[in-house]
This record gives structure tokens, sequence and C-alpha cells, in this order.
């Protein structure tokens, strides 16, 4: 039972082959079995997941269930959830309970899902590793001397070793498309505006994006129809019709116009990696679709530009965090600037602390300009790249990683070698863009992805494609070993 | 050498919303500390600021009665610094791009001449919550009711050249808000503050000196002595050789004096830049016209109309065109009296003005409403009662129900004008007083007032003075 997609968890229940808590119980149990490897829950909510699915199954009982009610999920641990710690896996928020519940979280109440519990992360969403948490590394269950990626990482570890059938994650410079390549998930960003930031901790405002992590496209539309609409309560959400993204993955794949950005398939690139994208591309003109090599002239700059902008917000967004009205407070302050320092101090981690300070120092006075301000401009160069790529393709096809997942450890004390792993992922949150990554083969029998990037709110059409290709490929039906 | 003062003053004012600026909390004040606080108030994780667009009409609203520019697209920034009654470690404020700049307003000056004050920007801002230093045994409290109340921070630029030309700035600015109902205007509850960059420099020069910001003005008075006292500070400092620093201080009104805050309290870099929760502020030109026409008639427009229409002076017409509620008080007693408007003026800002200012209330909460002040005007006018009469029925109409014709009747007050009775009247004062009828006879003139004095005494202030003076002329000439 632990193998099966959203869609056929769904199919059981409405046709009584299980019950809701039977399955919640199913995954609670893998959760105490496996995550001690692992370590990609935080908080599980053991007690609230059963009461939960036994109302679920009251609603089948009663013949007043939705088309998702009583199926399994975890969120991770950024988005609020009312009376459920919610840590941001960082010391600072190691007591904080939230008194209401992120939009993402009322969706998915409002759709009867149950909740198993808060998966694991990287500090306030940094780090492409998940060694930046304050609950522990969590180990990739491809490899478990391997990182899962980052940021959501405890997400992506429990949905690969099948400890949840799907769990939220947010990405802000590629934390749901790098982890969701290193382990063999499908993971989608969407347009910035598509999914209410209300109620998920800010990391960088204008970058965060809140998204599904699932083992199949199918699965990942159905999850996208819960979690994307208006929010009032979000002023940069966008206010625009939701699309049934189940409505259309069948849609032929004929007279699709891939681009191949040529900026993708550089030297770094793993040779292995890059032979497995070129594989997934043959698939793809057999499937009708006609291959364009295009440029993204600017895209190289991709990562100075976010290693400014995303710290500049993330300095502001975490101020609030000052020992004072909750979070963690440091023993006997002598006076303010000492709780301060202390407070602070003491309570974030040290990659936490690093964008801090990069990004006051690039906000401050006689900084600015030289930084922020040409950061931004490097940003709306970027999409207009986006903006002109699209005029001839219909979606951008690349590597969503350089290589597969990396050792523990290894890139621990290297941050810029750490920064290089959302090269080609951190384009889409300065564009705002829709991206999703997806499996695409294996290297030394460690899983990699494929990235497909649509136009701003093309999310049905990233998942039309991909789901197109899911059903001519199996990569994303293996299992890592042990689970 | 001659010295010029220079002043630039930056206006806080609340705005009259019943919500907060980035929520839904409500903005009254005096509730319980931290009642008044939703979860985007203190800043919890995750939260987001929606803008309420109640505050943005407000803000057009003033930018167009000072016919500023409103600019059809502006950015809302964060302010970063850290002190433990802003929740969020940033103020969202406007910065590069204000929603409203390049203004004036006219000021009256006491030498009649009028004179124009250029306003370089307003914009729209979030207040702070208030540390409490008292009663909490060494620490502080805070109290975040107020931390997000919309805010106008409107900047003059230094136009103003004294104290007095600055309070005369800060009332106008003060009517006008309130004209505009954008905001109530209470200094007392910190709903319109004021801070005054100050400088002075050698007359005829043209740079400006240096300058330093005065914080914690919350009176006129105050204002007028801080600046007083800090223009003199700066003179006497650069004249004994010093050198003034720019810096902020603080008007100690205890004390009356202004000191240097701790440069600690204002090295401040506040690392602005636009907030990324909110988008750009747009305002049409459809909107812009639209609240043009909501506009009231203007402080400086119904002064204008006072003058023409009613024929005050323009020293009448200021103090009553000083709050709406007033201009308004004044116009109703016109019509219901139907007395002459320099006699209602004479006595809005004469005997009621000063009976209100005695027991410190508005006008909105005077004891005698438009009607019965009317109604005793009414009878001035008629001749029914003389104006010194008037003045006894006016204490006793602050201090009944009754109307004035109600107390003229029981109290017998009507103006004696029968012609025949002030003549009887008049024969007994000349006839008990014949040593003084003599004197006057031979040329002592003042004594007429003392026949006036006795005929009014006698008939308990109730003849008509005028007739008096011709009839008491003709029986005196013999």
């Amino acid at each position: 039972m632990y193998n099966l997609t959203i869609a056929e968890i769904a199919a059981g229940l409405r046709a009584k082959k299980f019950s809701s808590e039977e399955i919640t119980h199913v995954f609670l149990t893998r959760i105490k079995q496996y995550d001690a490897r692992l370590n990609s829950f935080i908080t599980v909510t053991e007690e609230a997941a059963l009461v939960a699915a036994r109302e679920a199954d009251q609603h089948y009982a009663n013949g007043t269930a939705g088309l998702l009610t009583g199926v399994p999920m975890a969120q991770k641990d950024i988005f609020c959830t009312t009376g459920v710690k919610t840590s941001c896996a960082s010391h600072m928020l190691d007591n904080f309970i939230a008194p209401y519940d992120a939009t993402v979280v009322t969706r998915f109440k409002q759709a009867g899902m149950v909740m198993l519990g808060k998966t694991n992360m990287d500090e306030f969403a940094m780090g492409s590793s998940n060694e930046n948490s304050y609950y522990g590394s969590v180990k990739n269950p491809w490899d478990l001397t391997r990182v899962p990626g980052g940021s959501s990482g405890g997400s992506a570890a429990a949905v690969a070793a099948r400890l949840t059938p799907m769990a939220t994650g947010t990405d802000t410079g590629g934390s749901i498309r790098q982890p969701a390549a290193l382990c063999n998930l499908t993971g989608i960003k969407p347009t910035y505006g598509r999914v209410s930031r209300y109620g998920m901790i800010a990391f960088a405002s204008s970058l965060d994006q809140g998204g599904p992590l699932n083992r199949t496209a199918e699965d990942a539309a159905l999850m996208l129809n819960v979690m994307a609409g208006f929010d009032e309560k979000d002023s940069t959400s966008v206010d625009r019709p939701v699309p049934d993204y189940s409505a259309t993955l069948n849609n032929s794949l004929a007279g699709l116009k891939i681009g191949l950005p040529k900026e993708y398939f550089v030297k770094e690139l793993d040779p292995q990696v890059a032979a497995a994208i070129d594989a997934a591309v043959k698939e793809y003109e057999k499937l009708g679709a006609t291959i364009h090599s295009i440029s993204l002239p600017n895209v190289h700059l991709s990562i100075p530009a976010y290693y400014v902008i995303a710290p500049a917000e993330c300095s502001s967004n975490l101020a609030r965090y000052d020992g004072v009205r909750f979070g963690y407070r440091c023993e006997n302050p002598k006076d303010l600037e000492d709780l301060y320092k202390r407070s602070r101090g003491e309570g974030f981690g040290a990659e936490v602390k690093r964008r801090i300070m990069i990004g006051a120092y690039v906000l401050s006075a006689g900084y600015y300009d030289a930084y922020y301000l040409k950061a931004q401009q490097i940003r709306s160069l970027i999409k207009n790249d986006f903006l002109e790529a699209f005029k001839q393709v219909d979606v951008i096809l690349g590597p969503t990683t350089l290589s597969p997942a990396f050792k523990l450890g290894e890139k621990a004390d290297d941050p810029v070698s750490m920064y290089l792993n959302d090269i080609f992922t951190i384009a889409a949150n300065l564009a705002g863009i829709p991206g999703m990554s997806i499996p695409a083969g294996f290297v030394d029998n460690l899983p990699i992805g494929m990235q497909l990037m649509g136009n701003y709110f093309e999310e049905a059409r990233l998942l039309n494609v991909a789901h197109q290709y899911q059903k001519v490929t199996d990569w994303h039906l293996k299992i890592p070993g042990g689970f | 050498m001659q010295w010029e003062t220079v002043i630039g003053l930056e206006v806080h004012a609340q705005l009259a919303t019943k919500s907060k600026i980035f929520s839904g909390a409500a903005t009254a004040y005096g509730a319980a500390p931290n009642t008044q606080a939703c979860a985007i108030d203190l800043g919890l994780p995750g939260v987001l600021p929606v803008l309420n667009t109640e505050a943005v009409r407000m803000a057009v609203k003033f930018g167009l009665s000072v016919d500023a520019h409103i600019t059809p697209r502006s950015v809302f920034a964060r302010k970063n610094y850290f002190y433990p009654d802003l929740p969020k470690g940033y103020q969202i404020s406007q910065y590069e791009l204000p929603i409203v700049s390049e203004g004036y307003l006219d000021i009256d000056l006491e030498d009649g001449t009028r004179k124009r004050i250029h306003i370089e920007r307003a914009h729209l801002e979030e207040d702070a919550g208030k540390s409490l230093h008292e009663d909490f045994q060494g620490l502080s409290g805070i109290d975040l009711n107020r931390a997000g109340t919309p805010l106008i921070e409107i900047v003059s630029k230094p136009d103003l050249r004294s104290a007095k030309e600055a309070v005369a700035y800060l009332k106008a600015l003060h009517a006008l808000v309130r004209y505009l109902e954008i905001c109530d205007g209470n200094l007392q509850e910190g709903s319109f503050r004021c801070d005054a960059n100050v400088s002075v420099r050698p007359v005829g020069q043209k740079e400006l000196g240096t300058r330093a910001e005065i914080k914690n003005l919350n009176s006129f008075r105050f204002v007028e002595r801080a600046i007083n006292y800090e223009v003199e500070r700066q003179i006497d400092l650069i004249e004994s050789g010093g050198k003034i620093k720019q810096e902020t201080r603080l008007y100690d009104s205890d004390k009356n004096e202004t000191r240097a805050m701790r440069s600690k309290e204002e090295a401040n870099d506040y690392r602005y830049f636009p907030d990324p929760d909110l988008c750009p502020v747009v305002v049409a030109p459809e909107y812009i016209e639209q609240i043009k026409h909501e506009l009231p008639e203007l402080p400086q427009q119904k002064r204008e109309r006072f003058q023409n229409d009613y024929q005050l002076s323009s020293y009448d017409a200021g103090i009553l065109v000083s709050s709406r509620e007033l201009a308004n008080y004044f116009e109703q007693v016109v019509k219901l009296s139907e007395a002459p408007a320099k006699l209602v003026a004479n006595w809005i800002n004469g005997e009621l003005a000063a009976a209100l200012n005695k027991h410190n209330l508005e006008i909105t909460e005077s004891p005698i409403a438009v009607e019965r002040l009317a109604g005793l005007l009414k009878r001035i006018h008629d001749n029914t009662i003389s104006g010194k009469i008037a003045k006894t029925i006016f204490e006793t109409l602050w201090n009944s129900n009754h109307t004035a014709d109600e107390i003229i009747e029981q109290q017998g007050l009507r103006q004696v004008t029968d012609t025949s009775a002030i003549e009887k009247m008049l024969d007994e004062v000349i006839a008990a007083n014949p040593q003084q009828l003599a004197d006057y006879r031979s040329g002592k003139d003042k004594l007429f007032g003392f026949f006036v004095g006795q005929a009014m005494k006698a008939s308990g202030g109730k003849l008509n003075p005028q007739q008096v003076n011709d009839l008491l002329k003709q029986k005196l000439a013999g």
C-alpha cells in the first residue's frame, strides 16, 4: 500500500478498498520504522493524523467525501500550522507554535487531506543539501551517505522513501526542483504569485513560492489543484482563474516546440547527466515534439544576482527574530543590545547568519546601487531572456543539476561550491516563471533530474509535458533500495 | 552679525481609518495594551501585509488639498532598524517614490501678509508601537496597539523663517487635515506630531547652515519654545566660535531646552529597499478626479468666502475657519439669528470662545448649541435687549437649558424702548443730582457719562442705550 500514488490512494478510498485510517496508519508505521535513518521529519503528528483520518472515513461513510479526502500528506516545516510547532528547522523557532494556518495548510485541510507531520529542511530554507538544519542533516534514501538536496530535503527524502505519498515544498532558488532531482521525484515550482505565501515563513519574499513534491506528474497536478489560487491575504498572489491541471495531462505533444538553452549544456555538466538529458530529448522527439537550440544570454548572471537579492530580502525578513516577542531568547540578557546580539547569535545557524550579513551589506548606504540595484537590473535582463525564448519555443528543457547527489559534508565548508548547485534552477525564480524537475535516469545508481520551464502561468503545459514523458518511461517508478 | 532662522517641519498625522494600514486590527486609541494587535501587527512568522485602500484615499485627498502631484505609481519600502516596539525589525514606509510630492500651503502671518510654504513630499507609512518605561520595575513594557496605525508624514521645504511662522504653518496644516476628516488632530494622543529641522545662517547667505532635528514636539507651544531655544543655542554656539553638529535633539518641555540624543540612537543606516511583500500603489487619473469632487471647502477658501460674503476682518475669519465645526457653527448662527455677521463673529470669538477656553471645551462640546446662541443674538439685533444685558443672559444660557427668550421673560430683562418711560426715569435722575447738573451745564462734559450710568443703574440696565443718549442730551441741554 505504501507504494500507491495520490491518485491511487484516492481511488482506493473511494472504492472502499481501504480506509483513511488504515492508509494513514501504514505511513505512520513506516515513518517510525525508517525515519531514524533519514531524519526527514521534525514533527510527526500521529494522534492528530489518526483523528483526521477517522473524520475522513466518516465523510466516506456519509457520502460527503471530496476527491482527496483522507489522503495522507506532509507539510514542510516552513508552513505555519495552528497548534503544531513550526520551526523552519531553526533553533530560533524551536518553541514556536503559530496561532494560524498558512493558506496552503488551510487548503489541504479543506481538501480533507490528512497531515502526517512536518518535514525537515535547511534552516529558513537556506541551503541546497539539508545540512543546515537545527534538527540535523537529512539523508538521501538512495544513498544514506549522500545529501537529499535542499532546502526541501526532508520532504523529498520522505516522499522518495514512501514515508508519505506527497509533501509540500518551497522553492526560492531551486529548493523544490533540486531535491526532487536528487531523490528521483517530480517537483514543481509554480509561477510566482500562483500559490499563496501567507503563513509560509519568508526567506526571500520576491522569490519564494510553494509547490508539491510528488512521485508523478499526475499527482503533482492533483496537488497543485489544491494549492494554487488567489489569496487576498497575500498581496503578491495573482487573481487569475486556476485551470484544472489534471484535465490537460493527456494532451498530445505533437508539434510542441522544446528549447534547449546552450547555456545549460556547459563543460561543468556531468557527461553522464548530459547523456541522460539527450536520451530524454529523443523520447520527446518520438512523442512528436520539435527540438530547438535557444540562448538565454544573461542566465549566467543568475547566481551573483540571486546571492544579492535573496540575502538582501532575508536580512530584512529575519529581523523580526529578535528575542522580544516569540522564539529563542538568550539567557539573562544584560541589556537590550545584548538581548538582540545573543538571541540572534545563538538562535540562528551559520548559513543563516552568513546570508543576513551579506544582505545587510548589499543594502547598506554606499553599496545599494552597486549591488542591490545592479542585481535587480540583471533580474530584468534574465526575465527578458525568457520572454524572448518563449516567443520561439513552448517549453525549455535542460538538466536540473550539474551532477547527482553529493556526499554529506562534501561541500559544507565551501559555500560558493554549494551555491553553484542551484545554477540551473535560480533563473526561474528570478524571472518568476514556473519550473519543474522530473526523474530522467540514473548515474551510478543515483537519480538525476530533468528540468522543464514554461512561460508565466503555464503550469498545465509543464505537467502535460512531464506526464507524457512518464507514460513512456519508468524512472519515476524506481524505489530506493532498503525502503 | 544678523542671523536668519531656517526651519523645515516633518509632520506625522495618523490617518483616521478604522483599521490599520496593513492589517484588519482596529486603530481606536486607549484600548488595553496589546488588545488591538493581530498576528500581522505582531510580526509573527509568515504573515503578510495587505494595504488598506482607505489610507491611500486619505493620502490622495491630502495631496489634492495642497495642490500636489499625486504619484501614479508609488512604492512602499522597508526602513530597517531594531527596536522593541518595531515588531518586524523594519517599518513599512515610502522612500524614493512617495504618494504625494511638490505641493504647498499658504499661511497668513500676523502682519496680514500671506506666505507660501512648499511641501516637498507626503508619504504613507505605518506607526510603531509604544515602549512604556514606567511601572515595570526597571523593565520596559511594549504596547503594540499603535503598531501599524496609518500615518502620512508631511515634509515641508525649509521655507519657514521663525518659530511663529512654524506654528502658523503647523496650525494651518492641523486645520486642513481635520477639514479633510483624515486625522483627528489630537496632539495629546499623538495623532498629530511634529519634528523640526532648525538651522541658522548669516542674513544674505545662500547656503543653509547645518541643521539640528528636534523631536518630541507635541504641542504648538512646545514647537515655538523649542525652536526659539534651539535658534538661540545655535547662534550662541557659532558666535562663541563653535560649530553646529548635524544631530537629532530632544526637546525637554520641563526644562525648556533641547539636548542631543546619544549618537548611538541616531547612527542608523536604514537600508531602505522596496518591500517585496507589497505591490506598487497605482492611482488612476479617474480615481484622482473622483476624489477631487469629494474635497470639502478648504480653510483658505472658506476664509476668503467669510471675508467676502460676511464682510469679516481677516482676523475674525481666520479664527472662525480654524476648525470646520467652528465655521459651521458660525454660519448656522448667522442664518438662524438673522443678526449681522460681525455681531455673530464678535460673540463667537469673544464670549463663547472665552467660556469654552475656560472650561477646556471644543466647539462641538459647547453647552450653548447653535439655536440658543442664535436666539440670544436675535434679541440683541431686534433691540429687545442691550448688549450688556445679553452678557448676563449668556451666563444663564451657559448654565441652564433655557432659551434666551425664556430668560428674558422670566427675569423681565426686556429693554425699555418706550420714550416716555425713559424720559420719566431721566427726569428723576436729573432731579436727584442738581449739583452735577449745574457742573455739567458749566462745561464739565464728562459728567454726561455719570447721568447715563445713574439712569442705567436705576433701570437695572434695561433702558435702550441709544435712546438714553439722545434723550439725555436734549434734557441736559435744558
